[in-house]
This record gives C-alpha cells, structure tokens and sequence, in this order.
C-alpha cells in the first residue's frame, strides 16, 4: 500500500541535509573536537538516500 | 537540577518527524475498508516490517529508559533480559508457536485461547490483558511526561495530550498496518538517535577499557569485586556476589524461562505483529528477525547506563542525586544527552526518545482495540453485528484508550507507587501463562476447565508467594510481605520477581496437567487440528534455500547470544 522505505528515506534525508548544512555553518560551539551535527549529518544523509534509492528503484 | 535548553532546529527536528507519523497515518487511511484491515492489517504485511515492528512495539520509553537506569544500577548483568530474557524465547515463538496463531487464524491471543480450550478462559484472559494494556500505556505516558517536566520543563499536562493526541490521530486514521509502519521509522530513528550519544560516551571515557576500569571503581565502592558490573556471569555463584542479587538457577528458570517465555511467547502487544504478518513464513519470521537488532539493542540502552555511573564514579555530580540519597538512575540516558549532545543532535536524541514513547504506546493501543473489539465486545455485549459496526467500536476503541491512558497517567500522580502495583499484577498474571499455552499446544489432552482453573491457581500461588516473602532490607507492603508472616527473605528484590515468577509457571503447568487427567475432553481430533502439536501438518520449508529458512535463522540467532554470553561471562 505504500513502500515504507520512500517515509524513511525522505525523512532520514532531511534530517541528514538539515545537521550537514547546520554543522557546516555553525562555529566550534562541537564537548571532543568533534563537529558531531555534520559527520552523523552525513551519517543520516546517506543513510535517507540509500533508502529513497531502494524505493525508486522497487 | 540544570534543566537542558532546546534550541530552534531541536524543536524543528521535532515537529518534522510528527509530520511524517501523521503522513503515514494519512496515507494509509484510504486502505482501511474492513475490521481486518484495521486490527490486523489485512494479514499482508512483509516479514522484515513485522520484524522490526516486533521490536520497536516492545521499546517504549519504559524500556529505554528503565533499561538504561539497570545499566547504571546493574551493570552488564542487565543484559540477561535480552541474551536469556528474549532470545530463547522469541526463538521458541517463531518456530514452535506461530504456526497455530498465524495457522488457527486467531485474531488475536484470547481468540486462540478460545478455539483451543474455551469462552471463559478467552474472557479471562482478554479481560485482564485489555486492563493491563490501558494502564500500562498510562503509565509509560506518565513516565515520559514527568521526564519532560524535570529535564526540559515542559508542562506535563501539554506533554500528555500532544504525545496522545498524535499516537490518537495516526492509529484512528490507518489502524494496526499505520501504527506498524511508523514503529518501523521510530525503530530506526532510535537507532540513529542514540547510537552517537553512546559513540561520544566511549571516546570520552577510553573505550572499553576505560569504562571496565572506571566500573571497577563502582563496583568496589559498592562493596563487590572490581568486575561486578563488567562481567554478566562470572559473579552470578551467590545472590551476595553480585549487584543485582541474583543466582545462577534464580536468573535462568525465573527470568530465562517462567517471564521471558510468558511475555515474548503469549503478549498480544507483540504477537499482533506477527499475526499482521503476509503469509505463514513471514509469520515464522518475525520474531526472528526482531531478534536480531534486539541482541545488540544493550549498546543502545544498557551501555548509556554504564557510561553514565562510570563517570559519575569517577568525576562526580553526573548524576542528580533522589530524594533517597542514591543517584537517580532513571536520568542516566537524558542526562548523557545533555552533556555530549550540541543542539541538532540534542533535537534528534530527544526526537529518538519521543519515538520510543509513541512506539510503546501505539502498540499497547492497537492491541487494547482489538481485544476490546474482538474478544469483548464481539463475544460477550454485541454478537452478530456487521463488520462495518465492528470497524467503528475499533475507531471508538482506539479513542477510548488514549482516553483511559490519559486518566491512568494522571492517576498515576496521585499515587507514587502505581507503576510497582501495575508491574507486580502484570507479574501475577503474566507468570503462569505461558504453562498454559504449553500444554495447551503441546497436549492435546489438555481440557478447558484445567486450562481455566490453572491459570487462576497461577495467579493465586504468585500472589501467596510475594505475600509471605520479602527482600532483604524492604519494608512490608508493596514489595513483598503484605500477608503479615514472612516466611522467606530474598537477597534482592529482583531475585523475589524471578522466584514469584518460577511459582507461578510451576503451579499453573501442575495444577493444569493434574486437573486435565481428571476432567473430560470437550474438543475433538477435528477440532484441535491447526492448535495442537500433534495434531498439525507439519511446516516444511524444504523449498526454501536453506539460509532463509526459519530454523537456520533460529540457530544463528542462539549461537550469537551464545558468543556475546561467552565475550561478556
């Protein structure tokens, strides 16, 4: 009735987009030297995207 | 205690991933055209979603919670509630017992009931469990408000109706196959929600070693030997040895055997998934496949716990000390999020546990609705109707539970001790079950009223118990010892739930089997056939390449519970 991997990839993807685009803009205000929001941003990303591809691809 | 500030992209975070539960909801609204398709999603859902829906319905926030506060409190030992609380159990129901709840074409647990032994073991049975549920979501909806409250300062009162408000809408709209397939995002949005928050904690702290030796300094300030909280095994020769209390004999029959195989094996929260499942393999499946992300589910939520007292150990004032001067273990996971996660992450951590929050509750509520619709109303107040009227007691089902959740949060605040009250029910009930249902499909010599009479003497036999003992160092009343004598002193608390638990499985399986010999069959061969072991085609899956065969996922399974056993004895 609906591929759940197009919900989960759509959401994974933004909210990947959104902590990268955040991670990259924002100062060291990181508590490691981990910019932490951009690499688990890229985490989520490309997580959301292999989702999404599967989808379209069925 | 410092309350934890929520920036704009936090709350953004938020407020995006309650658009997509309310999307999918919305979605699969049109698809809901019959009572089927509500309760039990039209029986087509593939095994990887009733898979991870298994999972995620059994991860509310109690669970992720409460799991992550006996990481602190217990140590690796908290473990055993998913190496030998679950595997074996969820091993037990995808190979041994789903063929005759997905096979007998149950709708659910109390129906199976009914067709093997009789109405007034179905009534029992769904009368105590609609109860349960109700007041279990409650509580899990009391519980996560609190949270809010004393870690954010949210109103508790705003954060009970937005949370039920939501869980309301999603389920109302698209029935059981909404609620599944948002289980499956909360699922992973949990997964990635914690799993940097633990990543962080380990780099901080020097990985494994680090933690061990920062234990080590828990344990002995505790009084037990340095790897008390490091070793799942080693210190189980004597309650005395270790944190939690318990013996080797104790964990296995109590937890192992008599509460693992009661809930995995007999709850309907959990084995309506299964039965939602698409075909009889994908029903076999589904525990087993649940059971894999549920071996390494303790790095996600006993490791946070760890982590947590092994700081507070060492650098002190981690941890808010309780009103009874001990840490308070229940903020172990909130706290973590707090000191390792800058705003972004800190919205998707609080995002993760929101989800694990409605998760739980959306499946105490799919289930409530269908016990209610099916085994209640259906059977005992308005037989015969059409399916249409069934599918509108299951909407008005479904409000009503969020409705009574909602009261039983609320009554939850006015007396401190209800989720020890709800627990030890639960306990009570819960605990003989699974004797039943053993003899049940494995006997079919098993009659009715034995089945009936075993699981009230079960219930009774729980109840003497914990009234006539005590742990040590408690006080008479909810925690044992209400009947005045105390005859026997445990040395923990958890080692009394096992034990209760072993007395309860012990007297319903002999007075069921004692009362069967001496009471008279009212089910036929025929009639049995598709309930019973012995009376039921056998499932061959020699069609299917070996490695997607259910027994060679079973045995994978055992094996790598096995091996985690050995790595952490």
């Amino acid at each position: 009735r609906l591929d759940l991997r197009l919900p989960i990839g759509l959401m994974f993807s933004l909210f990947g987009a959104i902590l990268v685009v955040y991670g990259f803009v924002s100062n060291r205000a990181y508590r490691l030297g981990i910019n932490v929001n951009l690499w688990w941003g890229l985490v989520l990303l490309v997580f959301g995207l292999v989702m999404l591809w599967f989808a379209v691809r069925k | 205690m410092e309350r934890i500030h929520l920036g704009a992209l936090d709350y953004t975070l938020l407020a995006i991933y309650f658009a997509f539960v309310l999307g999918i909801g919305w979605t699969l609204r049109r698809f809901v055209k019959s009572s089927e398709d509500f309760f039990l999603s039209g029986r087509s859902i593939p095994a990887w979603i009733a898979g991870l829906a298994f999972i995620s319905a059994n991860l509310g926030a109690q669970e992720v919670i409460g799991m992550g506060a006996s990481g602190a409190k217990y140590g690796i030992m908290t473990s055993h509630f998913y190496w030998i609380g679950a595997m074996p159990a969820m091993v037990f129901v995808g190979l041994f017992m789903m063929p005759f709840y997905y096979g007998s074409r149950a709708r659910s647990v109390p129906e199976y009931l009914k067709l093997r032994f009789d109405e007034k073991t179905r009534g029992l049975n769904a009368i105590t469990f609609a109860v349960m549920t109700v007041f279990s979501s409650g509580i899990s909806m009391y519980a996560l408000a609190k949270l809010l409250e004393l870690v954010l300062g949210w109103s508790f009162h705003a954060s009970i109706i937005l949370t039920g408000v939501i869980v309301l809408i999603y389920i109302f709209l698209g029935g059981l196959t909404s609620a599944i397939y948002n289980e499956v995002l909360q699922f992973f949005l949990i997964v990635l929600g914690f799993l940097p928050l633990v990543l962080l904690g380990l780099k901080d702290i020097g990985g494994w070693h680090g933690l061990t030796s920062r234990l080590a300094v828990v344990a002995t300030n505790a009084g037990f030997e340095p790897g008390a909280w490091s070793h799942s095994w080693k210190y189980t020769d004597a309650a005395t040895h270790n944190p939690m209390g318990v013996e080797w004999f104790g964990l296995i029959m109590g937890l192992g055997f008599a509460m693992s195989f009661g809930y995995w094996c007999t709850d309907f929260l959990v084995v309506q998934r299964a039965m939602a499942a698409g075909s009889m393999t994908a029903a076999r499946r589904t525990p087993l496949i649940a059971a894999i992300p549920k071996m390494f589910m303790p790095v996600l939520v006993i490791l946070p716990g760890m982590l947590a007292i092994g700081m507070h150990a060492t650098r002190g004032g981690f941890l808010p000390i309780g009103s009874d001067g001990q840490p308070n273990y229940n903020l172990a996971i909130p706290m973590l999020l707090a000191h390792y996660l800058p705003t972004g992450l800190l919205g998707l951590g609080l995002t993760a546990l929101m989800a694990s929050f409605m998760s739980g509750m959306a499946g105490n509520v799919t289930a409530f609705n269908t016990v209610w619709t099916y085994d209640i109303y259906q059977t005992f107040i308005r037989p015969g109707q059409s399916d249409s009227h069934y599918l509108r007691m299951g909407h008005a089902a479904t409000v009503f539970g969020i409705l009574a959740s909602v009261v039983a949060a609320y009554a939850a605040t006015r007396f401190n001790n209800i989720n020890d009250i709800l627990q030890l029910v639960f306990s009570f009930v819960n605990g003989p079950l699974f004797a039943t249902f053993l003899l049940g499909m494995f006997w079919k010599r098993t009659t009715g009223h034995a089945a009936f009479y075993g699981l009230l003497t079960g219930t009774f036999a729980a109840a003497m118990h914990y009234g006539l003992t005590l742990s040590h160092g408690a006080v008479p009343g909810i925690k044992g010892g209400f009947l005045g004598a105390v005859l026997h002193v445990y040395p923990s608390e958890m080692a009394l739930n096992f034990w209760t638990a072993i007395i309860a499985w012990s007297s319903c399986f002999v007075t069921t089997l004692v009362i069967s010999l001496f009471t008279q069959r009212t089910k036929t061969d025929d009639e049995l056939r598709g309930l019973v072991y012995s009376l039921t085609p056998k499932q061959s899956d020699e069609a299917m390449p070996w490695y997607k065969r259910p027994v060679t996922l079973a045995v994978f399974i055992l094996v790598a519970s096995a091996i985690l056993n050995i790595i952490f004895w």
